[in-house]
């Protein structure tokens, strides 16, 4: 068994609410350890309440329990570093707008509310930045609900194409 | 053996966001619109999980099953500011409920504004890493509420006559009890004072205040009841009876 081996297999694991990206797409993958027989895998919840993180390590333990001489499987869930939005991988980005999700803008920073100089993300979030319409490619969006049916996902409407659509949330 | 002081900071935490968690699910249906019902189903969803994760951690440092901390402790037991614990409004979600949208925005705005600030010192200076690492997680999310609230803030002071007066009767309301929510020790986990956090967070709140020509309350009284020693009001025994019923009913089932 090898690392690599290991590794295409996880990318054999989708996302539970989002079937054509996987959670190395999704950049929730973080350290994978190989031992003799035993993987143990380092994975970022998007979010920390996020409901299909049990599934999703189910998943990854039956997954990889298939690949040749792994005998015993550990998810680990970490928050150092945190997952963030910027995690997402250029494939992942491209699957998300095929399913119909536009992937995250920018890069999650803050302005208002206490974002001075030097003090990191604010405490408030800039909404300036829009995502291009998964449709039609038209940059005439605007939001409509900064919260979805997903603990990660915002509501957005395009006014290009008149169709509402949903959005990953950067964080 | 845990450091009490690291246990007490952890429950406080969890009970917080359970509590006011609970409270915030209870607007499903009920809620003014649609989008609103879906934003306080997700919101809900978000605290019930940072809940979960506090409760995880005392249950790492040996200290009980991390649901029975949510679901068995009785309202002695718990450390949550008694801001949120209050009831959104009349009635109940089952029977005849004349929910207060101005008071729930109000109490959410000063909430998430005190999180905020909080998330930010243990992100920043907990010396249990554990706790400093999913602290700087969970406020990366929290963005999201404290956005929601004062955007409906600003909506609801510069919208009719009726909203501006409802908010105003909810951050009365909310000044009673916010006190009760800087009620926290000092320590290496938790490197700040109550005094520099009410500092900190009138100095973010006040301007937005001014922004939509609102009078700053000018008194904010000592709580009546101190949530975080354990003194609650007879609406959070009625939560937990709520909250915990499933639970208790199979003890031991799997969910």
């Amino acid at each position: 068994m090898t690392g690599a081996a290991v590794w295409a297999a996880l990318a054999d694991v989708k996302d539970p609410e989002i079937p054509p990206v996987s959670v190395v797409d999704m950049g929730m993958v973080g350290r994978v350890i190989v031992g003799e027989g035993r993987v143990t895998v380092e994975m970022m919840p998007t979010f920390v309440g996020c409901p299909a993180l049990e599934i999703i390590r189910r998943n990854v333990v039956d997954r990889l329990l298939l690949v040749d001489g792994v005998t015993d499987v550990e998810v680990r869930f970490v928050f150092d570093p945190p997952w963030t939005s910027e995690r997402v991988t250029p494939e992942g980005r491209e699957r998300l707008r095929s399913f119909g999700i536009a992937p995250p803008v920018g890069a999650g920073g803050g302005c208002g509310l206490g974002a001075g100089p030097g003090a990191g993300p604010g405490l408030l979030l800039s909404l300036a930045e829009v995502p291009p319409c998964p449709f039609c490619g038209s940059g005439d969006t605007h939001m409509e609900n900064l919260f979805g049916p997903t603990a990660c996902r915002a509501i957005y409407y395009c006014d290009g194409c008149k169709q509402p659509f949903e959005a990953m949330k950067t964080v | 053996m845990t450091d009490p002081i690291l246990a007490l900071l952890l429950y406080q935490l969890a009970d917080d966001e359970l509590v006011i968690g609970h409270r915030d699910s209870e607007w499903l249906g009920l809620a003014p619109h649609i989008e609103e019902d879906i934003a306080f189903g997700s919101i809900a969803q978000d605290e019930v999980g940072h809940a979960t994760a506090f409760y995880r951690l005392l249950s790492d440092l040996g200290l009980g099953v991390a649901d029975d901390l949510a679901f068995l402790r009785g309202a002695a037991e718990r450390r949550n500011a008694v801001l949120l614990e209050r009831p959104n409004g009349a009635g109940t979600y089952l029977q005849d409920p004349a929910f207060d949208w101005g008071y729930t925005v109000a109490r959410r705005l000063a909430y998430d504004l005190f999180d905020a600030i909080r998330l930010e010192c243990i992100a920043s200076g907990c010396s249990y890493q554990p706790l400093a690492q999913l602290a700087g997680k969970i406020r990366r999310e929290e963005r999201y509420h404290l956005l929601h609230h004062v955007t409906w803030f600003k909506r609801l002071a510069e919208g009719t006559e009726e909203s501006r007066r409802r908010l105003v009767a909810g951050i009365e309301q909310t000044f009673l009890d916010a006190g009760g929510l800087f009620v926290m020790t000092p320590s290496d986990y938790f490197p700040t004072t109550s005094a520099a956090l009410l500092e900190r967070w009138t100095a973010e709140l006040r301007p937005q205040f001014d922004a939509v020509g609102l009078p700053w309350p000018l008194v904010m009284p000592a709580p009546a009841l101190d949530g975080r020693a354990g003194q609650h009001t007879a609406d959070l025994s009625a939560l937990l009876e709520t909250m915990g019923e499933v639970y208790r009913t199979a003890p031991g089932a799997a969910w």
